[in-house]
């Protein structure tokens, strides 16, 4: 005892104090005098502690404690020279303590922590709190157990263990700095509860959470924010995970979860408030983020801390769902969001967190309705690159990728409603999202299929339709624009394609396309067969998507023939457009313009020039490439270019779909107005 | 303005039933009572034809002199129940329908809590505010 009264003594850090505690609950489960002299003799110095060392210490041991049995001990008290009757029972209580078996919710016990207790172990605490930097204020045991929190839960083996600890440590989790104990309210609270069990958990705690005393410790006072997550913290909640769901990228079903909270033997009221809380994206179930939150939440809890009204913004899912959105194909285990929502998903690579900022932002429709207006510049692609992440989120939406994304979800279905536009971001998300060497090469690949995208749509149905010769995206969402374009007078096509073959050779000329068009050129003669034959149906689609589209379609008939002959010619014309903003497909639809016709030809054209681009990225590696670093690179490129193309066909399957219904209407409306359709 | 909202469970008991004036509670309790025969009636009728085809929302139940009672039920037979106030003449029947539509998705995520055992009265807090700021707002 004295020994650990010299101990005691001499403790100003942390480490020395716990080892105290230690010696102290050996000492008290062994002699139990001597913890009373020990208490005594600590009264008498720090008498003046008393109060907040009462409290430091209800507040240990409310961390230490998740004992029931010692909560039962305790009843309150405590005015000095409480120690030995407390001592007392913490003797009793170690025993009885000591196997902690039970991690029963402390709640009550946590929060007690009355002033006036000075458990067996207070002493030590109190003279290691005293020491500490920090007025004594009561908050400070609370930092003290704090940081024990997670480890102290860690040490213990099985959730509910931890669970306890939890709810012992509820005081100091949240708290920050011993100093910078702002919370009061959750000090009084403790104080409020069971000083006396707390103290005597405390001191059976000490025996056994000596060791992760510290660690808890050094949580609770690492708050800055009430509701930030420790990195100590976070490790367990993973961990606490893992053991429900091995996927880190997976959920947690509601009832399993329902099962583990309940551990924490909160009510069922708080839990299902916290539930609500930390279920973003409301699907029913816990992404690792979203368990996480709650997890969080539960500790506060138990330590006393209410729970807020709205979810705080440390313990949203944020990053989750950014993520995903982000990695939809590159990055290791992001589970989808939810939660909105999300709900979302564990994995946070360090990478994603700076995008995920960003995410929100870009999330909003104007973002991608000026990335979808900006022309295929460099500079817009240099956008893009940086926004891949956003990007992303658009594309996995549009993709069957199973995203929670609540956030995400709205600006989907705004993008949805703009899909033309969207249709041109997303081809280039996809290629930017991989930070590979090709990010040049995507560049080009979306500028082109940006150009693409801008003429023809109707080429887009004969695109879809087209084997895999990269069916730029930009075309399809392009298609329902060069339709409207289409209707244009069939003279213009018949000028068109006369024209469309002297454009073949301008097409080279092109300075953004330069590299491609000679690829676009020798392709746009291979697709031109096979668009040919999609152009009817291309053009009757795109017909449907104008309005006015009587009298186009009459001419689109002509034209499609034309077209079809003029294949070639298209895309030359295209290679003009493609430097015209991609996106602005909507605004095209609407439209009647001879623009629109051109475009219609360049389709065929832009497709060969997509076409060329993405074979070009294979060869240009080639073409370096006997460095292994070169056929990485090309690896990489053909990969990316293997899921943009994969994104693409969906979107164009998506667009054909619409392209139809569009046909279907206009249809409609030319057997209407077919007597006054003239030329 | 919506002085009182009810949420009735298939077998007729209420889950969560909230008045606007503090006074009179009973008497909205009561009107809630008696609206459920009419959404019986309504649900039976429209119900010959296949539940596909039956809509949620229900209309006006039946007014009486100071108030309007409209209904909605869901595919689980649990049911809405909205009192309005007949003063507020600017109440459309599209808010009325928004704002049962916002009622059905606050208890689909009261329903999503896996702490909810279905049957019993709904305490989620999230509901609540939905609620008040419904019964508020309307007003």
């Amino acid at each position: 005892m004295e020994l650990c009264g010299a101990k005691r003594l001499g403790y100003f850090g942390r480490s020395q104090f716990y080892i105290a505690l230690k010696l102290v609950a050996v000492a008290q489960s062994g002699f139990p005098l001597r913890v009373e002299s020990i208490n005594t003799v600590k009264d008498l110095p720090l008498p003046r502690f008393v109060a907040s060392k009462n409290e430091q210490e209800s507040r240990h041991a409310a961390s230490y404690s998740s004992d029931s049995e010692n909560q039962g001990s305790y009843s309150g008290v405590i005015p000095p020279p409480p120690g030995r009757g407390q001592v007392k029972k913490g003797s009793i209580s170690h025993d009885t303590v000591q196997p902690r078996t039970s991690a029963d919710p402390q709640e009550p016990a946590s929060p007690v922590v009355s002033p006036q207790q000075s458990p067996p172990t207070s002493p030590h605490t109190w003279r290691k709190h005293n020491r500490h930097p920090s007025g004594g204020n009561s908050e400070r045991p609370l930092a003290g157990p704090g940081p024990f929190w997670s480890p102290f839960g860690e040490a213990q083996s099985g959730s509910s263990a931890g669970d306890a600890v939890w709810s012992g440590h509820s005081p100091p989790p949240p708290q920050e700095n011993w100093v910078s104990f702002a919370d009061t309210p959750p000090t009084s609270t403790l104080l409020t509860m069971h000083p006396a069990s707390v103290q005597d958990q405390t001191t059976v705690r000490t025996v056994a959470s000596a060791t992760t005393a510290n660690e808890i410790r050094r949580q609770s006072s690492s708050y800055d924010d009430p509701w930030k997550i420790t990195d100590e913290q976070r490790q367990y909640y993973v961990n606490q995970f893992k053991t429900i769901q091995p996927d880190l990228n997976g959920f947690i079903p509601g009832s399993a979860a329902k099962e583990f909270f309940t551990k924490s033997k909160l009510p069922i009221l708080e839990l299902s408030h916290i539930w609500e809380l930390s279920d973003f994206d409301k699907d029913g179930a816990l992404t690792l983020d979203e368990f996480c939150a709650a997890f969080h939440l539960v500790v506060a809890r138990k330590n006393g801390y209410d729970l807020p009204e709205k979810l705080p913004e440390s313990l949203m899912p944020k990053l989750i769902d950014l993520e995903d959105s982000a990695d939809v194909g590159d990055q290791p285990g992001e589970v989808g969001y939810s939660g909105s929502p999300a709900e979302a998903p564990p994995s946070k690579s360090p990478s994603m967190p700076s995008l995920n900022q960003t995410w929100p932002e870009l999330n909003q429709s104007s973002e991608w309705e000026t990335f979808s207006e900006r022309s295929s510049s460099s500079q817009t692609l240099t956008q893009f690159d940086s926004n891949i992440a956003p990007a992303d989120p658009d594309t996995a939406i549009v993709h069957p990728v199973p995203i929670r994304m609540t956030p995400s979800k709205i600006h989907m279905q705004e993008m949805e409603l703009k899909r033309t536009g969207s249709d041109h971001t997303n081809p280039t998300s996809p290629l930017l999202v991989k930070p590979s060497d090709l990010s040049e090469e995507n560049k080009i690949n979306s500028s082109v299929k940006f150009a693409s995208a801008n003429t023809v749509g109707q080429q887009q149905a004969g695109v879809v339709a087209h084997p895999p010769a990269v069916p730029p995206r930009p075309q399809p969402s392009q298609a329902p624009g060069p339709a409207v374009h289409r209707p244009v007078d069939a003279d213009g096509l018949v000028t068109h394609t006369s024209t469309s073959p002297q454009q073949i050779p301008e097409q080279p000329n092109f300075a953004d396309f330069s590299q491609f068009e000679v690829f676009a050129a020798s392709n746009v003669n291979e697709e031109q067969d096979d668009e040919a034959e999609k152009h009817p149906e291309v053009l009757s689609v795109e017909k449907a998507s104008d309005p006015a589209g009587s009298l186009r379609v009459a001419k689109t008939d002509s034209k499609i023939e034309e077209k079809t002959a003029a294949s070639a010619p298209a895309n030359v014309s295209k290679g003009t457009t493609p430097l015209a903003p991609p996106p602005k497909p909507v605004r095209r639809r609407l439209k009647s313009e001879d623009e629109l016709r051109p475009e219609v030809d360049e389709h065929t054209q832009k497709t060969g020039v997509l076409a060329a681009v993405l074979a070009s990225q294979p060869s240009i590696p080639r073409s370096v490439g006997k460095d292994k670093k070169a056929i990485q690179a090309s690896i990489r490129r053909n990969k990316e270019t293997n899921t943009v193309l994969a994104r693409l066909n969906s979107e164009l399957q998506q667009q054909l779909k619409d392209v139809l219904e569009e046909r279907i209407s206009l249809e409609v409306q030319l057997e209407q107005l077919r007597p006054f359709s003239h030329l | 303005m919506a002085v009182c909202v009810a949420v009735i469970a298939k077998e007729n008991y209420p889950l969560y039933i909230r008045s606007t004036p503090t006074e009179n509670e009973l008497k909205f309790h009561y009107m809630v009572h008696t609206s459920l025969d009419v959404v019986d009636e309504k649900v039976s009728a429209m119900g010959k034809a296949l539940v596909d085809q039956r809509e949620l929302y229900l209309g006006l139940l039946y007014p009486t002199e100071d108030y309007k009672v409209y209904g909605y039920v869901t595919n689980s037979k649990v049911k809405f129940v909205m009192v309005v106030d007949s003063s507020n003449t600017a109440l459309r029947d599209n808010e009325i329908r928004s704002m049962f539509r916002k009622l059905h998705n606050s208890y689909t995520d009261v329903m999503c809590n896996p702490f909810y055992n279905p049957g019993d009265r709904i305490q989620s807090r999230a509901f609540d505010t939905m609620v008040t700021s419904m019964m508020i707002q309307v007003c």
